[in-house]
């Protein structure tokens, strides 16, 4: 691989190789603050079929310690979404030191409010408003959980903004640096939002979790606590390595939802969801 | 129908299983086979009527019928649902 960039986000060291510049090129520009480790944890390949993919229509393979296989490539366009995806895979299959739950993350006087729920529920969304609003952002994607401590670690990589979230993001933090507008990807429009200076600098610092939220966008205001049962079920779902943990991961998920409430929250528009979680909060 | 009536059932070892009262579930989770089971009232009681001793479907059900006050004992819908637990792991038929 001709082109390598290392970085770390949370307590994950990368090394992202790639066969070609520009992808390198936007990951060293959007993550230049992140620490650049030595020792990488997760190894990202992106990289062509063949040779002369390369050059003619190039079409990025994400790949790395894991792949998925038959996974479809991207345009060269779209080769930082592949670089992410890439990162996020490594860590969805490989991670094995916490729990890792799908879930964006914010802190406030060292306590987490952890927000799941399917694609489109708003998860990026409120944590890019509430990171404009005083919240330290610890990631729009993964939380990681400590099995040891029930401590809450921070990933705060590049937000991933979404179609209409884009322009929602862009009003809330005017000074943003967003990388640039990736058209067309399978999951429509994406733009990144660099994390503030803060959430860099704090990447580090675990957080106590508080509140459990699992927020729907597009419905009618609703709010409803969660049984611990509950909450134990579609964190498991939300999961991408509890059952590899296996007993760990058990203690882990039955510590957290036996300590912390739960609550679902329905909210029509992003002014809505923002007032209700930081009501609950 | 005599070879059934002799059929002892006893909980997998205590050692073998976490058990988790959230609220109205109970978490179980396996160790043998590290798979995490979720499950309602009756199986908590089951396993608990189960452990140490083994016994046998009608004495599981006189025990049953006597803690919990039920209605209506039904000794082939006990035995499917023991069935159950024998294929998932949490109970040995002996």
């Amino acid at each position: 691989m001709r082109h390598i960039a290392h970085l770390r986000i949370g307590p994950a060291a990368f090394r992202i190789g790639s066969h070609w510049r520009a992808p390198i090129a936007a990951l060293e520009d959007l993550y230049r603050d992140y620490p650049k480790p030595e020792i990488p944890d997760f190894n990202v390949h992106l990289f062509a079929a063949r040779p002369w993919r390369r050059y003619l229509r190039p079409a990025v393979h994400i790949g790395g310690d894991f792949t998925i296989p038959d996974a479809a490539p991207l345009p060269l366009a779209q080769g930082l979404l592949a670089a992410e995806m890439g990162m996020n895979l490594q860590m969805a299959l490989a991670q094995r030191r916490y729990l890792l739950l799908h879930a964006s993350a914010v802190e406030r006087d060292g306590k987490a409010v952890l927000m799941t729920g399917i694609s489109g529920a708003g998860k990026s969304t409120l944590a890019a408003l509430l990171m404009a609003r005083g919240w330290r952002l610890m990631g729009d994607e993964f939380v990681l959980i400590d099995p040891r401590t029930g401590a809450a670690h921070a990933f705060p990589r590049l937000i991933s903004l979404k179609n209409q979230a884009i322009a929602v993001a862009q009003a809330a933090h005017p000074q943003g640096r967003f990388g640039p507008l990736l058209a067309g990807t399978p999951k429509g429009d994406i733009r990144h939002l660099v994390p503030d200076a803060r959430a860099i600098a704090a990447m580090a610092e675990p957080a106590s979790p508080s509140l459990i939220l699992f927020p729907r966008f597009g419905f009618d205001t609703a709010e409803r606590p969660v049984l611990p049962s509950e909450a134990f079920v579609r964190l498991t779902q939300a999961s991408t390595n509890y059952v590899h943990l296996a007993e760990p991961g058990f203690d882990a998920l039955t510590r957290l939802v036996q300590s912390v409430p739960a609550r679902a929250i329905d909210y029509p528009d992003t002014e809505v969801g923002i007032a209700l979680v930081e009501a609950l909060a | 129908m005599g070879r059934e009536m002799t059929v002892l059932y006893r909980a997998a070892a205590p050692e073998t299983l976490r058990i988790v009262p959230l609220d109205a579930l109970t978490l179980i989770y396996h160790r043998a086979s590290g798979i995490t089971h979720v499950v309602d009232a009756p199986v908590p009681e089951l396993l608990e009527a189960l452990t140490p001793a083994p016994q046998t479907l009608d004495q599981l059900l006189a025990a049953l019928t006597e803690r919990y006050d039920l209605l209506d004992a039904d000794p082939a819908a006990l035995a499917i649902r023991l069935d159950e637990l024998v294929q998932a792991g949490l109970v040995e038929r002996l």
